[in-house]
């Protein structure tokens, strides 16, 4: 797709040490299987070099959605996902009393740490475990938000939010627009934060990606951060903010991404996208875990084909920033949407029907996606239902 | 589920509570594994003659019902059955926890160590048209059902010889009349009231044990369950393993109630001691004769204790003290408890113990090994497309993560 062909005519990698197959029936997951001596795309990703990742503080304070304020102090502190998380927990409790954590295990920091320490520094009246009631802990979080307060429940695998998503569905999101917006009635300062994501053996219950259950879901919105630096931001942004939020986190990311971190309390937009390297012959849009692939693989295209990439990251997914990527589209003229969860019924769907909608004059390839297999998360296959670098060389 | 970091043991709780509720959960039926009595003069000579053992008075507690007897009639065969089977377990769990750490197995991995006398009291009171079904803390029950250790290391390593292919790891077991292995807290247990039902419906005699852990008891499906089952008088009975442990948190911290099998509000229950397998199978016993005999379905509380972490990630010292494990090590354990009793009543000789325990450790040893040999499935879109739909009835294609790698099912793979 990177050079001008006939749009999904592979377009053959041989030199890549790429056991290559007639498209029909290719299994591009034997790129994974190559001897990891002699891969040369799916080289394990390497996140201290990722320039998407703020490696200093002047890199921190190029971001210039950051408040002014806070660039002028610059002084930053390097975390990983899970700190940054819990710093800016720790910040929506100290600047709002009404706020309260819960969630299965949340009291001891949870299972990925994230809200180590606050049950010691707030009290057990503010984050408090619950019993494992998924349906429950969502209902209750709503209540309480209902009532006014800031509630930021933890679902403890993203994969165990099927049970609350009734509440989610058809309670939270829709709780704006059947009290007629009746002030009595908050539907925000509502984060449901979750971990989300393959880590390569969770298997079936442990590495989905059901962000797509929300695509039909109106009234919420559903963000995916990709670092430490983001994740502060549009957490505390989100739990101030008038709309529910889904809040899932990366979990490959947890301690894999880190960046300096401005210290002190700051908000980034949920509501639109990062354009995080420019370019002007193809767009590729990601989120979470997956722009990291996106931009190994951005630099592969660079440096052999000499094709120039522009890679956006989505990060508000519902509801999401069609100008930003509809802009990058109307310049590239080719778009990939990139993400973990299985093809169809992904997010990808609606977006590559969207940009067909709105950029089809200016569009020189079909739309194409690089997405999880449609199949469910496999123990043994799980690391090949993640799109990898080799996968975005058809 | 998994528990990675369970680091403090500080405790937590919704609002102010009172220092009582701190209180340790009261389970007042004993779990000393070896309170069963019997008169080494009535043991038989024959292996296979039934004889009488007196369980403790202390072994179960009614809740709406009378309850099972505490005299128990029992071969010395079915006693060193019982031994071996425990045994087995325990085994394959240590061969489980081994590879674990040697990173052969990988994601997440829940042993049932310590819960033994539950997985092998319930088979041995049951046929196997009967039907169980729990979470994933399955191993032993997945054994118990007739799954070969192979295939049950097998999955946990990946392999194709693995129960579910490799496809499902840990908490995926399933074999005839054992329906998982379930990831899902809670989600097995409405599951098997329908089971219960279709036992019902086809006129069998047949019970179905929905099992789950203290934890999940306080999922909304499994008042659901309840509920459903009672209206229908179905031939369930659900079957909670009270460890004292949902995850890192405590019952009672937990549990508005923690007298479990008392939780069907209109349901009968029968709590009993989970770490004596006499007690085990003679309530399971007694629960299958009350459940098809048309009274509907109960509810059961196996009091038991896991020794390891909730996961293997869980070190399960965090949330309770070393002390507490090592003494229901010491003193409560299963597998001790019967050996203790079997050694008193002249059932079997120091020979004869160390001679079953040879047999489970050559079992185990020998499947593991194979285990390990057999090769990982070949990564074939064949291996990976296949079982979503029944073969014939699948879509013309189901999409890889381009189009290329689109999958045909009509073509060979």
């Amino acid at each position: 797709m990177f050079a001008r062909r006939k749009p999904g005519f592979p377009s053959g990698f041989a030199e890549q040490g790429v056991a290559h197959e007639p498209a029909c029936h290719a299994l591009r997951p034997c790129a994974t299987d190559a001897d990891p001596g002699k891969r040369k795309l799916n080289i394990p990703i390497d996140y201290a070099a990722s320039s998407y990742l703020a490696q200093t503080s002047q890199a921190a304070f190029k971001n210039h959605e950051l408040p002014a304020s806070l660039r002028t102090s610059s002084k930053t502190k390097r975390m990983n996902l899970f700190q940054a998380i819990n710093d800016a927990l720790a910040t929506i409790l100290e600047t709002d009393e009404k706020a309260c954590i819960f969630g299965e295990d949340v009291a001891f920091g949870g299972v990925f740490r994230c809200t180590m320490g606050l049950t010691e520094r707030f009290g057990s009246e503010r984050v408090f475990n619950t019993p494992l009631t998924e349906q429950g802990i969502i209902g209750f979080a709503i209540g309480m938000s209902a009532q006014g307060h800031t509630a930021l429940p933890e679902i403890q695998f993203a994969d165990y939010l099927f049970p609350s998503f009734d509440q989610l569905h058809n309670e939270a999101s829709k709780m704006r627009y059947r009290t007629a917006s009746a002030k009595a009635f908050n539907s925000g300062h509502f984060v449901v934060r979750m971990p989300t994501g393959a880590v390569g053996h969770g298997a079936l219950y442990h590495s989905q990606s059901p962000e797509g259950f929300f695509a039909g879901t109106q009234g919420l919105r559903v963000i995916i951060p990709r670092g430490p630096i983001q994740a502060k931001g549009l957490l505390i942004a989100a739990a101030r903010g008038p709309d529910p939020v889904v809040f899932m986190e990366p979990k490959l990311l947890y301690r894999a991404a880190v960046e300096e971190v401005p210290v002190g309390e700051y908000e980034l937009p949920i509501d639109t996208a990062e354009v995080l390297q420019r370019g002007k012959h193809i767009t590729l849009v990601s989120w979470g875990a997956m722009v990291y692939v996106c931009e190994v693989a951005a630099r592969a295209a660079k440096e052999r084909l000499g094709v120039d990439v522009e890679v956006i990251d989505l990060r508000a997914i519902r509801p999401w920033d069609k100008a930003t990527v509809k802009d990058s589209v109307d310049k590239t003229g080719r778009c990939v949407v990139v993400h973990e969860a299985s093809r169809t019924g992904g997010i990808g769907e609606g977006i590559a029907a969207e940009i067909q909608e709105r950029s089809f004059l200016k569009l020189e390839a079909p739309v194409q996606r690089v997405t999880g297999w449609d199949v469910h998360v496999p123990l043994i296959f799980e690391n090949f239902m993640i799109p990898d670098v080799a996968s975005k060389f058809p | 589920m998994l528990s990675r970091t369970l680091r403090s043991a500080r405790w937590a709780a919704p609002l102010r509570v009172t220092a009582n509720s701190y209180a340790t959960a009261r389970r007042t039926v004993t779990t000393d594994a070896a309170s069963a009595h019997a008169e080494k003069s009535a043991v038989p000579a024959e292996d296979d003659k039934q004889f009488t053992v007196s369980l403790s008075p202390e072994s179960f507690e009614n809740y709406k019902i009378d309850g099972p007897s505490t005299e128990l009639s029992v071969s010395k065969n079915e006693l060193k059955e019982m031994y071996l089977n425990m045994v087995t377990i325990r085994r394959m769990e240590m061969a489980a926890d081994k590879l674990y750490k040697e990173k052969k197995i990988r994601g997440f991995c829940h042993l049932s160590t310590g819960q033994e006398a539950v997985a092998v009291g319930i088979e041995r009171a049951i046929t196997p048209e009967d039907q169980v079904i729990t979470a994933y803390r399955c191993h032993g029950f997945a054994l118990m059902r007739g799954a070969s250790v192979k295939s049950i290391i097998g999955e946990l390593l990946g392999r194709r010889d693995g129960i579910a292919f490799g496809k499902g790891g840990s908490m995926h077991m399933f074999c005839k009349g054992f329906y998982g292995g379930n990831g899902i807290v809670g989600a097995q247990v409405p599951v098997g009231a329908g089971i219960g039902f279709a036992m019902k419906y086809m006129g069998r005699k047949n019970t179905t044990f929905a099992l789950y852990g203290d934890g999940a008891s306080n999922q909304g499906q499994v008042f659901e369950a309840y509920n459903m089952a009672k209206l229908w008088d179905i031939p369930v009975i659900f079957a909670c393993e009270n460890n004292k442990y949902g995850m890192g948190t405590a019952a009672n911290r937990s549990s508005a109630l923690t007298e479990y099998y008392k939780r069907g509000q209109y349901i009968p229950g029968l709590k009993v001691n989970g770490m004596d397998v006499l007690a085990v199978k003679q309530a399971s016993a007694w629960a299958k004769e009350y459940t098809t005999s048309g009274a509907g379905p109960m509810v059961m509380e196996f009091v038991t204790y896991r020794y390891g972490g909730h996961s293997m990630s869980d070190p399960g010292t965090t949330y309770r003290t070393r002390e507490e494990v090592q003494r229901m090590r010491s003193t409560q354990d299963p597998i001790q408890g019967l050996k203790q009793k079997i050694l008193d009543w002249g059932i079997v000789s120091e020979e004869d113990i160390k001679a079953l325990e040879k047999q489970a450790k050559q079992m185990v040893d020998k499947e593991v090994k194979e285990a390990e040999e057999a090769p990982f499935p070949e990564s074939s879109p064949g291996n990976l497309f296949e079982d979503i739909y029944v073969p014939g009835s699948e879509p013309d294609f189901m999409k890889g993560r381009t189009l290329e790698e689109t999958h045909y099912y009509s073509k060979k793979a």
